[in-house]
């Protein structure tokens, strides 16, 4: 779980690259509150073998789950 | 010794990805009132670069105004990359900039000597670009801002709008694209030191000799590349010359690892707010989508966007690349039926 709230662009998902990069998880929850955030990290999964999955999560933020493809 | 300031932080957008998107800007425009008047040669429903009011019959002004938070963390090239960009739109009306006002907004805390190099940086482009600066207006702002109101001339039987593109005309850019990209990288940390050294040369880099080595030759159209993207400004380009664009994509100077950043997600917000208004009239099959992202990348102080009469195209290249190396032959405009504005290629 990463937590990039109050975070802007293009922290959010260079958090993201590290933690995949560095662990490969099977699945990943990603907690934003940059509209961009969303875009980028929905970009950067499915470039590099995951799908992204967003909602909202109350006021400006939005959950993300990106999971490994098979 | 004062605390060496880091500009970029200090901003919540970077450089023309600061503006508001062409989408929104026509809702907040919608109902209010444009006046006419024969000597406006152009105003503000043209979506052009800058305003131009006929004086007499050999003279017009040409007016634009143009700023935005630090692009750059070193005060002296952010002024520059500022100048560079707010004299740009005189240039991409075929003028000539003559006198500049100074815009700045400046927080409490920013050290003087920081705001000097700003101005300075400011100061250099304007003299380069043979203007004056003749005064200005400063005001204290949490977030820093600068740029310049600009006046120039043009001869109205030479003025270049982005209207007057005609099918058969040949396309060129003389900037490669990558800037939005680049810079948002950067404030990460993720864009090595010599390419990001190239980016803020090129932003600091006028539009002046372009705009000089074209004057001999018959071109029809011309805008500059700026906050909306090579393909918001190419779309508005074909829209107001109602003509369809087509731009081969292969032709078009976007540094790798601008592409590498792309597919990695490192992208500014500008570069969705130019896909989501511009990408209903673009045709992109088969382009992949990184590069799709360095044509809606927001660039500040970009290059200009040129439709040119296609017997003098081989003659303006070469004269062209004389004198500014990085310009590109991008494609053709044909004849608007119906469907897509612009095709990728």
């Amino acid at each position: 779980m990463i937590d990039a709230r109050g975070y802007s662009c293009p922290m959010p998902v260079v958090m993201v690259q590290k933690e995949v990069k560095a662990h490969a998880p099977q699945t990943l929850e990603v907690l934003v509150d940059d509209p961009c955030a969303v875009e980028n990290i929905t970009r950067f999964a499915n470039n590099n073998g995951y799908t992204a999955s967003a909602r909202p999560d109350g006021g400006d933020a939005f959950a993300l789950t990106l999971e490994r493809k098979a | 010794m004062e605390q060496q300031i880091r500009l970029t932080k200090l901003a919540n957008c970077a450089g023309c990805g600061a503006k508001v998107g062409a989408g929104v800007l026509a809702q907040l425009l919608d109902g209010l009132p444009v006046r006419r008047d024969p000597d406006l040669l152009v105003g503000f429903d043209k979506s052009d670069d800058a305003a131009v009011y006929r004086v007499s019959d050999t003279l017009a002004l040409v007016q634009t105004v143009d700023f935005f938070p630090p692009i750059a963390d070193d005060p002296y090239l952010f002024g520059q990359i500022a100048a560079a960009n707010a004299l740009s739109d005189v240039y991409a009306m075929g003028g000539e900039p003559r006198l500049a006002l100074n815009l700045l907004c400046v927080p409490k805390s920013m050290p003087d000597s920081a705001v000097h190099d700003i101005l300075r940086g400011g100061y250099d482009k304007v003299y380069e670009a043979g203007a004056l600066i003749a005064g200005g207006h400063s005001i204290l702002d949490e977030e820093p801002k600068y740029g310049l109101c600009v006046t120039g001339f043009v001869d109205p039987a030479r003025l270049l709008t982005n209207a007057g593109a005609q099918p058969g005309d040949v396309l060129f850019l003389t900037k490669p694209l990558g800037a939005g990209i680049l810079t948002t990288a950067a404030k990460a940390d993720l864009c090595p030191a010599d390419v990001l050294a190239g980016v803020y040369a090129r932003m600091a880099t006028l539009n002046k000799a372009a705009r000089d080595a074209i004057q001999p030759f018959r071109v029809h159209a011309c805008t500059d590349v700026t906050g909306f993207g090579l393909l918001g400004h190419a779309l508005e380009l074909a829209q107001a010359s109602d003509v369809r664009l087509t731009i081969d994509t292969a032709a078009v100077d976007v540094p790798a690892e601008a592409l590498e950043l792309a597919r990695m997600g490192v992208l500014p917000e500008g570069m969705y707010r130019n896909r989501r208004f511009a990408s209903a009239f673009v045709q992109a099959d088969g382009v992949p989508l990184e590069v799709q992202d360095a044509l809606y990348d927001p660039q500040t102080s970009g290059g200009l966007l040129l439709a040119v009469h296609p017997a003098d195209a081989d003659a303006l290249h070469d004269a062209l690349r004389a004198a500014v190396p990085s310009a590109q032959r991008l494609g053709t405009a044909t004849d608007y039926t119906e469907g897509a504005r612009i095709i990728l290629r």
